[in-house]
């Protein structure tokens, strides 16, 4: 039998990052995740989406897939924008941002890759596409 | 005063700030316009109440950093109480427990900070 999945499309709107997540605490609940587990998932999928708001120029929608599969949840963010290239995202430490003159934002796509099992990233200049996974503790 | 703040009060010197919702760059500004404001009078302790605040995003949170820099000027301080779990872990990924703290409870962040 085919896995279930969900599917939402996200006007790029300031705040609709918010759907997602109460989405993902639907399924969340749905999977008997733990409540540690259902809060990475949503801080995650709001960074993901901020990012496709905000860095990828994207113009119409973002789309999000949530894939519930047997033994972990897949949700994938995708954005239509100019894609990026990961390697010249310099990993933020707090350290050379405080006293600094160095901008205090930059921690998305940290926060995704300590909050979830396993990210991949495929971006090129018709789009970038998120996957992130959480593996289901049994 | 925007509806993310819910309330501010001041116990032993210290400006309390109870926030109510998600702490995105508006709810970030918020806090910052508070404390900056009450900087100018010479406070420079500060505790937020995070009860209502089950939902950040990283934005909201750098506001935090920008306050932290700002108080270390001033030899100043900042902490938190009533953290969600996620909140709490998005902090100490962020780093912010580094230069500020956490505290389980109003009382312990009061006789604490």
């Amino acid at each position: 039998m085919k896995q279930p999945s969900v599917e939402l499309k996200l006007p790029i709107i300031p705040n609709m990052e918010l759907i997602a997540t109460q989405t993902a605490d639907v399924i969340a609940r749905h999977m008997h995740l733990t409540e540690d587990q259902a809060g990475e998932i949503s801080m995650a999928l709001i960074e993901a989406c901020i990012n496709a708001f905000e860095h990828s120029k994207a113009e119409n929608n973002v789309f999000i897939h949530f894939l519930i599969e047997e033994d972990s949840l897949v949700v994938k963010v995708i954005d239509q924008g100019i894609g990026f290239d990961k390697t010249k995202v310099e990993i933020p430490k707090i350290e050379n941002k405080i006293g600094k003159d160095e901008r205090k934002r930059g921690w998305g796509l940290q926060l995704i890759q300590e909050l979830m099992d396993s990210v991949e990233f495929e971006s090129n200049s018709e789009g970038t596409t998120v996957t992130m996974k959480k593996n289901i503790n049994k | 005063m925007s509806d993310f703040i819910k309330s501010t009060k001041e116990s032993n010197q210290i400006v309390i700030i109870e926030t109510d919702g998600y702490l995105n760059n508006e709810g970030g500004e918020a806090i910052s316009a508070i404390c900056y404001d009450k900087m100018k009078s010479g406070q420079n302790k500060f505790l937020i109440n995070m009860a209502a605040t089950k939902v950040v995003n990283s934005i909201g949170v750098s506001i935090l950093i920008e306050i932290i820099e700002k108080l270390q000027e001033v030899d100043g301080k900042i902490g938190y109480f009533n953290l969600a779990p996620i909140v709490s872990k998005t902090f100490n990924i962020m780093g912010l427990t580094k230069y500020s703290t956490v505290f389980a409870t109003e009382e312990e962040a009061v006789s604490g900070l």
